[in-house]
């Protein structure tokens, strides 16, 4: 009975105790504060993990580099476990710490949409690096989204003209089949839209194949692809969804060299435990794939690393996911830095002033060499009404060890994308009573 | 000492069937009630108002919904988060559609037509029970998680199927402030509350308990179940769909179908067996046990573990935290199987005997 008493007492305690604790150290001065929200757990862990670790190494390396202009960056992380109400505690944990978050990166697609509308009264800029909403690569009306350096449609686009490629011209591609396997939610179908675009550009018998998250139960869709027989089928999964449909296509004989995948589809985690069965399987990259070569890596396992500071697993770096996140740390450091140029350097920057920096980032291809990141992404430049920045994307293929380019460089149609983005962000705007920037506010 | 009822003696039928017929408790509740509206939105942070407590609210309502369903009518549904999507997609129809819409009615809008898809989903109810029924309401939550992916005229058509909701409004006043969202909640589900418990203290009330406890026994003496059965489902979906249109609105903003998957279900039907079947409060204390301990051990843990000069990582700290909160459910449910407001009542019998306890 005694002890049965003193378990509640300290039960009680311990729930009373973390709102009086305050958990973090008070900020030094010069320190720039940016929430990470990651998914270390759940069961999308296995993407999660080594996208966090690249995030954090990161800015760990930005810190041993000698920080932004001499401001250190300090970092608090979260754990969502992909899940949008845990998300949305968590940034509205962090967000006000430590003298206020600078950005936000969500990681996931449900927390993106509710950060969006969180933000604008929070003025924090939300970076989402290729996922979230397409449309918000419009900046007059997404005045603090940054889907930097590419989104769905130029992923959907992109996976088109490599297909092309592949039949000798996209001219060929009339009257082929191509089936859509996807993720049957919002991040799934922001594929549709592009796709049925190029559909009916193109000629192409489109095949809409919707997998029930999370995408383990997989049988009646490859019936399905059996019994049409395809000549492509694109993949957009996420997590166990992805190894999942290649077990499908080896047991159904779906040929792999014939399937193409979205970059959440196209990383170590998705095919390793398939091995060799994914041999010939390829994925569009937004940008990036593995890399264990390039100068951030190196930089990364001697300052970082060798110092025992390190997040993950030394095999791990650079690795997609891994340069992934790093490549996200990366643009949001380059948008303080750009901020820092016009608001003072050194400085501890607000969100709105990084917003304004990553509005106006331009990642020359020398600015790249010295980070780093050279080859392993190409320049990039936003503006006021362009938040994205670049339309570029290539094709890796799994050739049953490791993930090796394929294609070069493929520019999306911009021609397509533009008018697509403008439309659905102008629908967005008209429903929320929104009034776009007009190019005089964008100096701002 | 303190908490006693000698010396309050009751003159009318009114004063014995009083809600709270004990006056210390009367003035507490009283005190806590006007705690919550007045202190709690001055000295609480954004933090803890759009983070903890706002969530807290419309889960609680949520939770109070599924309790008169499980809780005193007996009838175990999974479907409760398919029935706040209705709630909360049916209110974001109406807002959208019909220009000039006022809010409140709108979010009433959305707990009635939650309201007729609980009751339809509830007709199996009159033939299954027990885990059967489980199962059928099940079917409620995949029909929904389907209709509002495929069905794109309930996302306005919008490609990805996402809904977005803002600039919300009162009678010309913005409810942008996170004290004035917290209150607009608390307001709601004050009112529902109040009504929730005068319905089950009520003759439909007692309809609902003596199905759940037997209803052969029940249609023996005059009950007609499936009135019983329906009304339950009805008053029941009515207030999760409410309490899902204000999570949509107030909580998420803006928000896709995963939000009410099944998980959301699984959690509202949890919180009403750890916090109390047949109990009012018991929903408040499940959905607190639910919703605020896993915040406040993610907080609590890096504290105490800081005491002790060590630092764990977050993915530890996240592994730690549930095998906590599975630990803590798996006691409290030994300890007291009647659920957290059992807990609360022994209490308080002590308290009245204290200090000289026979």
């Amino acid at each position: 009975m005694k002890t049965r008493q003193l378990a509640l007492v300290i039960a009680a305690l311990a729930a009373g105790a973390s709102s009086l604790v305050h958990t973090s150290a008070m900020a030094q001065a010069k320190e720039q504060f940016i929430p990470v929200l990651s998914y270390r757990t759940g069961p999308y862990a296995p993407n999660g993990i080594p996208i966090a670790n690249g995030i954090v190494d990161y800015y760990k390396l930005v810190n041993a580099r000698g920080g932004i202009n001499g401001v250190k960056i300090a970092f608090e992380e979260c754990e969502t476990g992909y899940d949008t109400a845990r998300s949305v505690e968590c940034y509205e944990r962090l967000k006000g710490k430590n003298g206020g978050a600078g950005v936000v990166q969500p990681w996931s697609t449900g927390a993106t949409f509710a950060i969006t509308e969180k933000a604008p009264a929070d003025k924090i800029p939300i970076v989402t690096l290729g996922y979230g909403r397409s449309e918000s690569a419009d900046g007059t009306v997404f005045k603090w989204n940054f889907p930097l350096a590419g989104n769905y449609w130029v992923a959907a686009d992109a996976l088109v003209q490599a297909i092309g490629q592949k039949e000798g011209g996209l001219a060929k591609l009339k009257g082929k089949k191509i089936a859509l396997v996807y993720h049957d939610s919002p991040f799934g179908k922001e594929s549709i839209p592009m796709l049925e675009e190029r559909s009916a550009q193109q000629g192409f018998e489109l095949l809409k194949l919707p997998v029930t998250a999370p995408g383990v139960e997989q049988k009646a869709t490859w019936l399905q692809v059996r019994q049409a027989r395809p000549d492509y089928v694109i993949l957009w999964g996420f997590g166990v969804m992805n190894s999942t449909a290649l077990k499908e296509a080896q047991a159904t004989g779906y040929p792999r060299e014939k399937m193409y995948g979205v970059w959440w589809s196209g990383a170590e985690p998705d095919v390793k435990d398939v091995g060799e069965g994914a041999k010939g399987y390829n994925s569009v990259t937004l940008q990036n794939s593995t890399d264990y070569n390039a100068k951030v890596v190196k930089d990364m396992l001697a300052l970082v690393y060798d110092k025992g500071q390190g997040t993950g697993n030394r095999e791990e770096v650079g690795q997609v996911l891994y340069l992934r996140g790093a490549m996200g740390s990366m643009l949001t450091v380059e948008g303080i830095r750009a901020a820092q140029e016009r608001f003072g350097k050194g400085k501890v920057m607000t969100g709105e002033q990084i917003r304004w920096g990553l509005e106006n980032l331009n990642l020359t291809q020398a600015k790249l060499d010295a980070l780093g990141f050279a080859g392993v992404l190409r320049p990039i430049s936003t503006s006021c009404a362009d938040h994205m920045g670049a339309y570029w994307a290539r094709i890796h293929t799994w050739d049953g060890k490791a993930w090796k380019f394929t294609t070069d460089w493929l520019q999306a149609d911009e021609q397509i994308i533009k008018p697509m983005v403008k439309a659905a962000a102008a629908k967005y705007a008209a429903e929320k009573k929104l009034t776009p920037r007009t190019p005089a506010e964008c100096q701002s | 000492m303190l908490y006693r009822e000698n010396g309050q003696f009751k003159t009318s039928y009114r004063a014995d069937q009083q809600i709270f017929p004990i006056l210390q408790d009367r003035v507490m509740v009283l005190l806590f009630v006007a705690f919550a509206i007045v202190a709690v939105p001055m000295l609480a942070s954004d933090y803890l108002l759009r983070a903890i407590l706002i969530p807290f609210v419309i889960i609680s309502l949520a939770a109070l919904g599924v309790n008169i369903l499980v809780g005193y009518c007996g009838q175990i549904s999974l479907g409760s988060g398919a029935f706040m999507a209705v709630g909360a997609y049916g209110a974001y129809n109406v807002m959208a559609r019909i220009p000039g819409m006022p809010l409140i009615p709108a979010l009433l809008l959305g707990g009635f037509f939650a309201m007729l898809f609980g009751m339809f989903f509830g007709l199996p109810s009159l033939r299954v029970k027990g885990l059967y029924l489980a199962v059928a309401t099940l079917a409620a939550q995949f029909f929904a998680d389907w209709m509002f992916l495929r069905i794109k005229w309930f996302t306005l058509d919008n490609s990805s199927g996402s809904a977005a909701v803002s600039n919300l409004q009162i009678f010309g006043y913005a409810l942008e402030s996170d004290a004035s969202k917290y209150l607009f909640c608390l307001a709601f589900l004050i009112v529902i509350a109040l009504g929730a418990k005068n319905l089950v203290r009520g003759a439909i009330g007692r309809e609902w308990m003596a199905i759940r406890d037997m209803d052969v026994a029940a249609a023996v003496i005059g009950i007609r179940p499936m009135y019983a059965k329906l009304s339950a489902f009805a008053v029941s979906s009515f207030i999760i769909g409410v309490a899902g249109a204000l999570w949509g609105f107030f909580y998420l903003g803006a928000w896709e179908p995963a939000a009410f998957s099944v998980d959301q279900s699984f959690r509202l039907l949890f919180m009403v067996i750890i916090g109390g079947l047949g109990s009012i409060a018991g929903s408040f204390f499940g959905a607190a046990f639910i919703v605020v301990l896993p915040i406040a051990l993610s907080q609590a843990l890096p504290a105490i573990a800081g005491l002790f000069g060590a630092h764990i990582s977050t993915s530890a700290l996240s592994h730690t935290e549930l095998m906590v909160f599975g630990a803590l459910i798996v006691w409290f449910l030994i300890v007291e199987p009647h659920g957290l407001a059992r807990l609360w009542s022994i209490g308080k019998e002590k308290l009245r005997r204290w200090p000289f306890p026979h």
